[in-house]
This record gives structure tokens, C-alpha cells and sequence, in this order.
């Protein structure tokens, strides 16, 4: 009787902490964005007025073109690079997984952008792209070339920030597909070359096949991180030119705190709360249809 | 597997290496220049120690602060919450809760780590200063432990899934209790798995920025606070901006060389298992 006491006693001592920070730094928060969504804010005296604005905050939502842009950039930047990064890294793990010499230095080298802050990134990638003294410009140059400027003109940005987030975020996928390919069985392979298979042959038609599930899971990861994509953005471009990079990040930092519509940048959050959910119930219920393995 | 010649792949490979590092090493030689050679664009330059004694020493300058700052909030909230997701991950895992609690505390979880943490910035901001932390290195403290708590929770969600029942049992009837057998035989076993994620967690918490920019100020800035800072302002800092970022990539290659196996076992069994 006393054990079992002492047991449940247990089981709550180890849940309530993490339960605690949850709700108090989790729940609430986004309780309190959900309350100032129907608030117009206003900052008086280092004390917030809040004044009563029923619907209206999310009724200007739809007008607002910091917002569509930010959503649309938003997913066409996490599609593309992605997209972009997913075939880079299976190259790169598939390569890797072939050499036997240096492969722990390839891996150390191409794992580094992995571990530099978002900011750094952005801090590097914005003065190796300067149209007047950065190392691509010089590039061109040498080559008889006019430096473009790749951050500043609204056909190239988005393009030139989804290569950053390429360069930074591609040694995640590596590193995970890597540790995918490596984990195959032989067996298969040894009876596909006993068959006569050709390389490009056991590569399309073993390698991929089985790679698949690690794939699949590698790229919702990305895309999870891809979509609160803020830090090259801030850095890099600051959404510009016009809106050319305006991500939804950025849109909500911009209403909520350089402007200080609290109140609207809470109805923007809570908008894009609702879709995460989305995003989330059509994950769970195509993960269940594909009868995948449990994340 | 043994018929292709590796030499394609080590051609492919050096040459990504390669985009890899050119951009290191130029800004890093960036930060060697002095403002004037940079923008002229020298190809050749006698190299300079000024810009790095500049981010160092300067008066003017905050980096070295930064620097303690980032230190004292990533230390702090990797143990914090390395703490917290571990005792969780050790109650939900092996001590039988209703299927309901831990689904509820995982999905909440997970859908909490999708949301852009910037939103969830500015209600911090206003429950920071409600408490009076806005001037506390507690206030980035708690938000980064909240933050990383989600990635916290799974990674340790698969390192405590390690230990073997039957050792708990016999610990059981050997009447030690329960917190006995979370100490002393369960944590040695996870041990590992403990050093990853707490890797992990502190280059999350030294990465972060949207977030400890809203609830920063002066005196408890992080490291990327302060370098936005350089490329802001109304004239750019390009030779500060480069040696404060050549300086602040420190750490990761420390961490890099020291704990290359453990950052790769807590990236991938955070995805893959």
C-alpha cells in the first residue's frame, strides 16, 4: 500500500515540472494572444490600454498585404528549399556512404553550417553577396561580368534566401539520410550484384525504395523548421525589396512589435496558430493512411 | 558498391566542401581587412587585427557581455530543462500514465515546436514585465527552456526507452526507490543520450534569436542580439560584423570537434527513431 503510494507520488513529482512550464509558458501564452486578438492595444505610460475591438482585427487580416505575401513567400520558401535541400543531402549522404577514405572529415566539414546561429548565417551570406565588395560579385567580375545584386532586386531575393537557408540547412538532411543509408541492410545489395545490377540501377531501384520512410520524415522536420523561417530574413533582407521576402515570421514581428499593434499581431498569430493545426491534423491523418512507422 | 570508382564521389565531395568553407573563410578574412580595403575590394590585403580588437575591447563595444550573456543563458536553460524533459520523459515513458496524458502532453509538444516562436514572444514579453523580469537573464531563461523542452522530451523520450526493465524490477525488489532507480541505475545507462541532448539543447539555446531579441535588453544581450546590431545602425560595420561572426562560430567548432558523435546521435534519433 505504502509502495504504491510512494509510486504514484513519483509519477506525478517526475510529470509536474514539465507539465507546469507547458501550461504556464505554453498554454497561457497563447491564451493571452487568443484574448488580445479582440483588443486594440495601445502602450501608455510603460502600461498596455487595452480597448475592446470585437472582430475587427481579424476582419483587416484578409486586406492585409504584409500577411498574404508573408504566408504565400512563407510556403513557396519552405517548398523550395526543401525540395532543393532533400535532393542535395541524398546526394551527398549517397556519395559519402560510398567512400571509405575521409568520410569522417567529409561529414565534419558539411555538418559545420548546421551548428552557426540563423544570425551568423545571414551575417556571412549578406557580406559574401554584397554587389560591391562581396566574393560572388568579385566572382563575376574576374569573369567580365556586372555583379548582381542578388538581396536587392525583387526578381532574385526570395531565390538568394532560399540558397542561404540551402547552404545552412542541407548538413541536416545529409547527416540524417547519411545515418539512413548506412543503416540498410547489405544483404540486398550483395544479392542486386550477384543479379549483374548496375549502380545507377541499384540507386533507383534499391537505395530510393528503401530510403523512402527516412526521406519522408527527414523532409516534415525540415519543412516544421523551414515555416518559422525568421533569422535570414531579418538579417538578409528584412522582407524586402517591397515584399518580395515577407515571411509570416516576420509579418507578425513587424505588426506586433515595430509597429505595436499588439492587438493585430495577435489576430495575424492566432490565424496562423489555427493553420499549424491544419498542417498538423493532414500530417497525422496522411502519416495514418501511409500506415508509417511511429515518429 | 565496390565496382564504381570512388574517385566521382570524392570529386562531388571536395567541391561541397568546398561551398561549404569559402564563405567561412572569406569572411573570416573579411574580418582581417580594414572597412576601406573591403569596400574597395582588394583581392590583396596585409591583414589587420583591428575590427577583432575593436569587437573585443572597444568600449563601444558589447560583445564580450554578449559572449556572458550567451553562455549564462545557454548553460542555465540546458540544465533547466534537461532536468524537467528528462524526469517527464522517464514518467511518461516507464510509468504506466493513461494513453490520454501522454498523448495530450506529446501532441501539445509537437504542436507547440511548430509555431514560429516570435508569436510567442510578444506574450512573454508582456507576462516578463507583469513579473518584473525584463532586465534578468531569467526571463530568456525560462523561454528558451520552454522552447526546447519539445525537442528535449522526444530526444530523451528515445534514450530512456534504452533501459532494460528487468533491471528496474531487480532494483525494486531490492527495495531501492524509485528515485533511487532513476539516479543510480537508469541514468548511468542514458547517460549518453543525456550528453546529446544536452548538446543539442544549449546550440538551440546559442542559435536562438527572434525570441531573446523581444525580451533582451542591453545588459543580458546574446551573441546574435548583438551582431543584428552591426548590420543595422546607419552606417554597416562590415569589418565588425565579420570578426564578431568569425568569433561567435567559436563554440560550434569546439563543440564540433569535441562532441561530433554526440551532436550526430542527437540529430538523427531525434528524427529517425
Amino acid at each position: 500500500m505504502a509502495q504504491a503510494q510512494a509510486d504514484r507520488a513519483f509519477r506525478y513529482a517526475t510529470l509536474t515540472p514539465a507539465a507546469l512550464f507547458l501550461v504556464a509558458l505554453g498554454v497561457l501564452p497563447v491564451l493571452n494572444l487568443v484574448a488580445m486578438s479582440f483588443y486594440t492595444i495601445v502602450w501608455k505610460n510603460a502600461a498596455a490600454d487595452w480597448q475592446k475591438a470585437g472582430l475587427a482585427n481579424y476582419a483587416a487580416i484578409p486586406g492585409d498585404p504584409l500577411f498574404s505575401a508573408g504566408l504565400w513567400n512563407t510556403v513557396v520558401f519552405a517548398l523550395a528549399s526543401v525540395v532543393i535541400q532533400m535532393i542535395l543531402a541524398f546526394f551527398l549522404a549517397y556519395w559519402c556512404s560510398r567512400v571509405r577514405m575521409g568520410r569522417t572529415l567529409y561529414r565534419t566539414v558539411l555538418i559545420l553550417p548546421l551548428l552557426v546561429p540563423g544570425i551568423v548565417v545571414g551575417a556571412i551570406w549578406k557580406l559574401f553577396l554584397n554587389p560591391e565588395f562581396g566574393f560572388l560579385g568579385q566572382m563575376l567580375g574576374v569573369v567580365g561580368l556586372d555583379p548582381i545584386d542578388w538581396l536587392g532586386e525583387a526578381q532574385t531575393a526570395l531565390f538568394a534566401v532560399v540558397m542561404v537557408d540551402v547552404w545552412h540547412w542541407t548538413p541536416f538532411c545529409f547527416l540524417l539520410l547519411l545515418a539512413g543509408i548506412e543503416g540498410l541492410p547489405r544483404d540486398v545489395y550483395e544479392a542486386a550484384s550477384i543479379d549483374g545490377a548496375r549502380p545507377w540501377q541499384e540507386l533507383l531501384w534499391i537505395t530510393l525504395p528503401m530510403m523512402l520512410p527516412t526521406i519522408l520524415v527527414t523532409a516534415v522536420f525540415r519543412f516544421v523548421v523551414a515555416f518559422k523561417v525568421f533569422d535570414e530574413v531579418y538579417l538578409l533582407t528584412g522582407g524586402g525589396p517591397g515584399t518580395a521576402t515577407q515571411v509570416i515570421s516576420y509579418t507578425i514581428y513587424q505588426r506586433f512589435f515595430t509597429e505595436d499593434r499588439a492587438g493585430f499581431g495577435s489576430a495575424i498569430s492566432v490565424s496562423v496558430i489555427f493553420l499549424v493545426c491544419l498542417m498538423l491534423v493532414l500530417a497525422l491523418a496522411a502519416r495514418g493512411r501511409l500506415q508509417g512507422r511511429p515518429a | 558498391m565496390r565496382r564504381t570508382p570512388a574517385l566521382a564521389a570524392h570529386v562531388a565531395l571536395v567541391l561541397s566542401a568546398l561551398i561549404v568553407m569559402v564563405p567561412f573563410v572569406w569572411v573570416i578574412g573579411a574580418g582581417f581587412r580594414t572597412q576601406i580595403s573591403l569596400l574597395m575590394g582588394e583581392v590583396w590585403f596585409s591583414p589587420t587585427l583591428a575590427s577583432f580588437n575593436d569587437v573585443l575591447f572597444s568600449r563601444a563595444s558589447d560583445f564580450v557581455r554578449n559572449f556572458q550573456n550567451s553562455l549564462i543563458i545557454g548553460l542555465s536553460s540546458t540544465v533547466l530543462c534537461l532536468t524537467i524533459a528528462t524526469l517527464a520523459a522517464w514518467s511518461l515513458g516507464r510509468l504506466h500514465w493513461p494513453r490520454s496524458v501522454v498523448v495530450l502532453f506529446l501532441g501539445w509538444s509537437l504542436l507547440f515546436h511548430m509555431l514560429p516562436p516570435v508569436m510567442l514572444a510578444g506574450a512573454w514579453y508582456s507576462m516578463v514585465r507583469a513579473v518584473h523580469l525584463e532586465n534578468t537573464h531569467a526571463a530568456i531563461i525560462l523561454a528558451h527552456t520552454t522552447l526546447n523542452l519539445p525537442m528535449a522530451l522526444w530526444l530523451m523520450g528515445v534514450f530512456v526507452r534504452e533501459v532494460p526493465q528487468e533491471l528496474l524490477d531487480a532494483a525494486n525488489i531490492d527495495g531501492a526507490s524509485p528515485w533511487m532507480a532513476l539516479w543510480k541505475i537508469a541514468r548511468p545507462i542514458f547517460a549518453p543520450g543525456l550528453a546529446a541532448t544536452a548538446i543539442m539543447i544549449f546550440i538551440f539555446s546559442w542559435n536562438e534569436f527572434a525570441v531573446a531579441l523581444v525580451l533582451a535588453v542591453k545588459q543580458t544581450a546574446t551573441v546574435p542580439v548583438g551582431i543584428a546590431k552591426y548590420a543595422q545602425g546607419y552606417e554597416i560595420q562590415y569589418t565588425q560584423m565579420a570578426a564578431s561572426a568569425a568569433l561567435s562560430i567559436i563554440p560550434a567548432v569546439i563543440l564540433l570537434i569535441l562532441g561530433q558523435r554526440a551532436i550526430v546521435s542527437g540529430l538523427t534519433s531525434g528524427a529517425l527513431k
